[in-house]
């Protein structure tokens, strides 16, 4: 933003104005390493991510919190499932409810990604990440390259391992489903490729707001707040704006059922696509033209 | 080589740097002195293409930062020892360094040794002493083994043992050829780190010329003591010159000593002592950036506090 002001000011100073010289005179008196630079800073990102302690736990909080709700959630249904009526008994999700710790874990790996590249702004060390690799749309695409893989992996252990606990929880009362009835596994990558999209979304808006808290506070507000708004609004708005934000989205990813004014899984995946193309657009953009 | 032409950079109504020009030559130690606020830290900024200026231009060896692959083989800086990961390892944030520009793990062993670190290369960084630190990014600045070199304010914090090793150092890479560009508020520390200097305050230029010629130029004064002070005072002042009384001495400023002496004799004046007087570094200094202080503490004050306008 600073850096595209004029320097109308500033002009009568020197000869010398703002417009940036070409490389005339490349003074190579050193060999430099040749090769692209991206694979060199997704290793170093790679470096970072799994050189502190914070993120190890972060992913492993991941994991529990997903997994350890689920069965939760699982075990208070066979618990009250004999006193519900035939209509609920009928509209009952098994897939769905061994996912419920998605909405916690969601923000355990969101919040993570928003850190990614917030502690570097919050210590100071973006000035050196930026020093290094003067290229600073490559840094960030090694960020998201690296935390993407690093979180779609993790997210799939992590409902996989939700998925058959809470089935082995619900068939104690012979209410679980089996991986390979219709829609299923669809329904769990669903889970998994939603817990990624908001990760990066975090990493998106962290690169965006800089601050840590501001970041955290702006993801919540996309991911939980703003689905409340929209219900707030009159029918059919209310409905038709809710299915285009990312609790809309993952609701139709991790349904079995489809569930009445959703997206279908399909177009779901193609509106999260569009939601990280311009929330990382936006990012691009900012990282490349700020003061840092 | 670095080489700054009418650099200028405002942060919205403040003029952080304001059109600057310097050149930053091979084969020396070069200081950059200025008062706290005075922009050194955003100048230094403007050159690492972290910050985009307003008007002007930095180049390193003839091209912008910014477009630069694998820049730590040609340029290392260290601009901030405190910007850590406090969880990381020292070695763990050497390497994710050293890999980011495609050097190897032995390099960053290297650097360790050379920095003393090699025993705690394991621990979590957070907890270093500022000294552990600087010497940390000073490493970092070394993994690449570059010829331009950049340091801000790299003595902060360091004991007399590593003040001199780091003045070591400077004066070693200095003597392989290399370019040293070391910004210090610590103006006894640089006369004997520096050959050259470059000062600025309130982002422009003061002063950029040899320490020998700074000091010799900048507040050099003749102490004179002589039976007929009244007398030789007036002389003095006729010609020209700028005569004070100090403990019952003229302390004469403009002229030479060997001026003052041949009015003396001239006019039948006896002289008692006439002695030339260098002002240190420190006097110099002050003179040249007296009118240039960004927060005055009532009267102009050098070296300040560490609590000036830093980012």
């Amino acid at each position: 933003m600073a850096g595209v002001e004029d320097g109308s000011e500033a002009m009568s100073t020197d000869t010398t104005v703002a417009a940036p010289e070409p490389a005339t005179e490349v003074a190579e008196r050193r060999p430099s390493p040749h090769g692209a630079v991206l694979p060199a800073v997704v290793h170093t990102e790679w470096t970072k991510l799994r050189s502190v302690r914070s993120t190890v736990w972060s992913l492993v909080a991941t994991i529990g919190i997903t997994v350890g709700l689920g069965m939760l959630f699982c075990f208070a249904y066979t618990r009250r499932f004999d006193r519900l009526g035939l209509r609920e008994r009928l509209t009952f999700d098994p897939t769905a409810q061994s996912l419920r710790g998605l909405f916690l874990a969601q923000l355990a790996i969101g919040v993570l990604g928003v850190l990614v590249i917030s502690s570097e702004h919050a210590t100071g060390l973006i000035r050196t990440t930026l020093t290094a690799i003067p290229q600073r749309r490559v840094v960030l695409a090694a960020k998201a390259i690296v935390f993407g893989v690093i979180a779609a992996v993790v997210t799939t252990i992590a409902v996989f391992i939700a998925f058959f606990a809470g089935q082995a929880v619900l068939d104690t009362k012979q209410l679980g489903v089996a991986i390979g009835d219709p829609h299923v596994l669809r329904a769990v990558l669903g889970a998994a490729v939603y817990l990624t999209f908001v990760g990066l979304l975090g990493l998106a808006i962290g690169t965006i707001v800089r601050r840590t808290a501001g970041a955290i506070a702006t993801l919540v507000g996309v991911v939980l707040v703003l689905p409340l708004l929209a219900q707030a609004l009159p029918s059919p708005w209310n409905d038709d704006i809710a299915k285009f934000l990312p609790g809309g989205i993952g609701t139709s990813l991790f349904s079995v059922r489809s569930v009445a004014d959703r997206l279908s899984p399909a177009a779901a995946l193609v509106v999260a696509v569009l939601w990280l193309a311009g929330t990382f657009a936006i990012a691009t953009v900012l990282i490349s033209r700020r003061d840092a | 080589m670095i080489d700054v032409r009418g650099l200028s950079k405002r942060y919205g109504s403040t003029v952080a740097v304001d059109g600057l020009s310097f050149e930053v030559a091979p084969g020396r130690v070069t200081g950059f002195l200025g008062p706290n606020g005075a922009g050194k830290s955003t100048t230094m900024r403007l050159i690492l293409g972290l910050d985009a200026p307003n008007a002007g231009t930095a180049t390193v060896n003839g091209t912008t930062y910014r477009g630069r692959r694998f820049p730590m083989h040609e340029v290392g800086a260290l601009l901030d020892a405190q910007a850590l990961h406090p969880g990381r390892s020292a070695f763990h944030h050497l390497l994710s360094l050293a890999q980011s520009n495609r050097i190897g793990r032995r390099r960053v062993d290297e650097v360790l040794g050379l920095v003393g670190l090699t025993d705690v290369a394991g621990r979590r960084a957070g907890p270093f002493s500022l000294g552990m630190k600087q010497r940390l990014g000073i490493a970092g600045v070394m993994l690449g083994d570059p010829e331009i070199l950049l340091f801000d304010e790299p003595v902060t914090g360091l004991d007399p043992e590593g003040i001199v090793w780091i003045r070591n150092l400077f004066h070693r890479l200095a003597a392989e050829g290399r370019t040293v560009f070391v910004s210090s508020h610590l103006m006894s520390e640089m006369a004997l780190t520096a050959q050259h200097l470059v000062v600025i305050g309130r982002g422009k230029l003061i002063a950029d010329d040899s320490i020998d010629r700074i000091t010799a130029g900048a507040g050099s004064r003749v102490r004179v003591l002589s039976p007929q002070r009244e007398e030789l005072a007036r002389v003095l002042t006729n010609e020209g010159a700028t005569v004070q009384t100090e403990d019952g001495a003229l302390s004469v400023t403009g002229f030479d000593a060997a001026r003052v002496g041949d009015l003396a004799a001239g006019h039948g004046i006896t002289l008692h002592e006439l002695t030339p007087q260098r002002a240190s570094l420190e006097e110099a200094f002050f003179e040249l950036t007296e009118d240039s202080v960004e927060y005055h503490g009532g009267e102009p004050r050098w070296p300040g506090s560490k609590m000036g306008a830093k980012r």
